[in-house]
């Protein structure tokens, strides 16, 4: 499951659920009472887990282990299904938290920490900061210039492809953006299906959106345009989607009708060349055999800033406004700032890249060791639009707008900047 | 003296004097214990009715006239009408869903009801195994949202479905993307619908039809009607609880219908339709309580229309007769 917009498999049971929290929070707020008691300095700590399905969980729970067995510490851990524990965070960081919780760096941890209702980790900072790059500090500072979250790890977003395939018809990896147009085309020719792309869920488009967006507009833009700083009715957004129009031919024309989860199984299969998506797409190539054969490569260069920003989003953890009080919570965030923590996790979730500088990583397979690098190299590092922007621009309209883009080529930008006018001055 | 007034005051205004003595005696037969009763039977269900239905309601009609993000009371703002001008101008699913709901309606009342009719008539005569046939239709009433999912997959797909394998188009590219495109796929999502409605309808008409007295059929064959004179002269009028009940149902499916298109795609591409786009605006991530609230609105004052309309005409027409 990509920690990415996934609200589309929200099931009726999970949705009355959260609907039923939210009409009941503010009077039994009061009534449930803490999850525990205020635990500053007794050593003890509560940790709220998204992390459901079994994968993550097995690893959250080796890393609680550890930090257990390191501090002497007691954590108790909460975890609750990964789709509603977005879906209702809201009502959870406002009723009773945990003093420590999985979260995700960007937009939406910036947007609590504005409204107050994240703890304050530039203490943690102050130890563990020299294990992180500037870029993975920069994500996890708020607006006020402290820090609020502690990185654990991500993955980078970029074309995967069969490379034994790319071998037999003799294609070469594009690095400038009219190579991957003329690819496209040569791959047309010979009858595959050239550019994977599923958007049934809504939320694959944008990626190829923030691409080219910071291929041609740069990262800053990118940021601004989230925050619409930048307005949306302009020429450098026209230009996103004028550029975009050179490749939309090429890509699967049943995009609507499917899954990354079916558009991972066509590039498995070699009916298509490529495929724009996060490193989790792994998940989906069980068989070793093909999984040794992807080979994974950049986004193009198209006009500024060559290849340096790159998508890769970061989750990690952060403190409750309560969990603030707790030195046994900020100690696991520190721990979650070292190697031997990190590792702790890696071990048994091994699809993501550690972020700590001190992380052993010789156990990393070559492929990994190659994402690793493209994350290290990288001069800026984007959260993905619906972590980087106001999750109800994502959800609301961004999603309607590029499944339209994808079916007829073309968007209206003025309702864009309308819409988007209208939600940002919600909140 | 002013009880001598009163009583003179109430015998002018009435005209019938016995009956308020008669009320009043009625009244004094409750016990203690039956009073207490009686007050809570009518407390709780007031209470529920208030804490689950009038307060919600209330609460998102004021809700709708505000810029909330939902955190901090101190960020509440009225908007005014800003967010139902929004939602007519430029939130571009609002138009699209509203079409698609009219279109449900009618598809529902033409298609999905009369089916399942059809299907009562039929499985009412002494077939063999009408019971099983019975069962066969009910099932999808019965089933799980998750598993009407994936029944429906097994027919749509593009790649390996049912559909495209009976058409011989699948794994070509002339495959049909029942799902994705927005072309097909609302009928496709119609068909699911009806599938499930024309079930629950078929049970109603069957427990009406069972209500029917046999002697006015055979007072209709002895007056020499047809099968089908019989049937839409005396059986289906003398049905009439049962035709008000399939109605209203048939209405508020229409409206609230939800769950196949919330598991195909979400309610987007072609799916849009009100329920989806409440809940898209006010649960979760994309939640922006001002806009949700105000299509909920939208959505209730619908929904009252025909079903005020239908209720005022029948208890109007009890309350004559």
């Amino acid at each position: 499951m990509p920690q990415s917009l996934s609200h589309v498999t929200l099931n009726r049971r999970q949705l009355f659920a959260g609907a039923g929290a939210g009409a009941l929070a503010l009077t039994l707020a009061s009534c449930t009472g803490g999850s525990a008691p205020s635990s500053s300095g007794t050593g003890s700590l509560t940790f709220g887990s998204n992390a459901s399905d079994p994968v993550p969980k097995k690893a959250y729970a080796d890393f609680v282990a550890a930090f257990e067995k390191k501090s002497g510490d007691k954590v108790t851990v909460n975890t609750s299904d990964h789709n509603s524990f977005q879906e209702k965070i809201n009502n959870y960081l406002q009723g009773s938290p945990d003093d420590a919780f999985t979260w995700f760096a960007g937009y939406r941890m910036r947007y609590f920490a504005k409204n107050d209702l994240l703890g304050d980790v530039s203490d943690v900072w102050k130890k563990v900061g020299g294990n992180y790059s500037d870029a993975m500090k920069t994500a996890s500072t708020g607006d006020d210039g402290k820090q609020y979250f502690v990185p654990n790890y991500n993955y980078p977003w970029g074309y995967f492809y069969r490379k034994s395939l790319w071998q037999e018809k003799g294609y070469a990896v594009p690095t400038k953006w009219d190579d991957l147009v003329t690819l496209a085309k040569k791959m047309q020719a010979d009858g595959i299906i050239p550019i994977q792309f599923a958007d049934k869920d809504g939320w694959p488009a944008m990626g190829t959106f923030d691409y080219i967006n910071m291929r041609l507009n740069g990262y800053q833009f990118h940021l601004d345009l989230c925050a619409h700083k930048e307005s949306w009715d302009q020429d450098k957004v026209k230009k996103v989607f004028d550029t975009w129009n050179e490749i939309r031919p090429y890509q699967d024309p049943a995009a609507l009708g499917l899954t990354w989860q079916d558009a991972a199984q066509k590039v498995g299969n070699k009916q298509a060349g490529m495929y724009l998506l996060g490193s989790f797409v792994m998940q989906q190539f069980t068989d070793p055999a093909v999984a040794a054969d992807i080979g994974f490569f950049e986004f193009p260069e198209i006009a500024m800033e060559g290849q340096t920003a790159l998508e890769a989003p970061i989750d990690g953890l952060c403190l409750s406004k309560k969990g603030a009080d707790s030195q046994a919570a900020k100690d696991m965030l520190a721990f979650m700032g070292t190697g031997a923590g990190q590792l702790a996790y890696w071990k048994a979730d091994p699809s993501n890249i550690m972020t700590a500088k001190d992380a052993d990583t010789s156990s990393y397979s070559d492929f990994t060791k190659m994402l690793g690098q493209v994350i290290a190299k990288a001069g800026h590092i984007s959260q993905f639009f619906d972590r980087d922007a106001l999750p109800a621009m994502a959800s609301n309209v961004m999603i309607p707008a590029l499944q339209n883009f994808t079916k007829s080529g073309t968007i209206d930008l003025a309702n864009m900047e309308s819409q988007a006018k209208q939600l940002y001055s919600q909140q | 003296m002013t009880a001598i007034r009163t009583d003179t005051v109430a015998a002018e205004r009435v005209p019938e004097v016995h009956e308020p003595p008669a009320r009043r005696h009625r009244l004094r037969q409750l016990s203690g214990g039956d009073k207490v009763v009686l007050a809570i039977m009518i407390a709780i269900p007031t209470l529920i009715q208030a804490l689950l239905i009038w307060i919600p309601t209330v609460a998102s009609v004021f809700l709708s006239f505000t810029k909330w993000n939902g955190l901090s009371i101190t960020n509440l703002r009225f908007a005014g009408l800003d967010n139902y001008l929004y939602i007519l101008k430029d939130y571009p699913p609002f138009w699209p869903a509203v079409l698609h709901n009219v279109i449900w309606l009618v598809f529902l009342a033409v298609i999905a009801t009369p089916l399942g009719l059809l299907l009562a008539v039929l499985l009412d005569r002494p077939l063999r195994g009408t019971r099983i046939y019975q069962s066969f239709f009910f099932v999808p009433v019965m089933l799980s949202l998750a598993l009407i999912g994936v029944i429906w997959q097994l027919f749509y797909s593009q790649d390996n479905g049912l559909l495209n394998n009976l058409l011989g188009t699948s794994g070509t590219s002339h495959a049909v993307d029942w799902f994705g495109d927005s072309r097909v796929n609302l009928w496709a999502a119609l068909i699911a619908a009806t599938w499930r409605h024309a079930g629950y309808i078929m049970i109603l008409y069957l427990a009406g039809l069972k209500g029917v007295d046999p002697s006015l059929r055979e007072a209709a064959a002895l007056d020499g009607a047809n099968g089908a004179q019989t049937f839409f002269r005396v059986v289906f009028p003398v049905m009439r609880p049962t035709n008000i009940i399939v109605v209203v149902i048939t209405i508020i499916e229409a409206l609230r219908a939800f769950d196949i298109v919330w598991i195909i795609n979400g309610g987007t591409n072609g799916l849009e339709l009100l329920s989806a786009l409440v809940v898209r605006n006010l649960v979760g991530e994309g939640q922006v309580i001002g806009i949700g609230s105000a299509l909920a609105v939208v959505l209730l004052v619908i929904s009252l229309v025909p079903i005020v309309f239908y209720l005022v005409r029948t208890f109007g027409k009890e309350a004559a007769e």
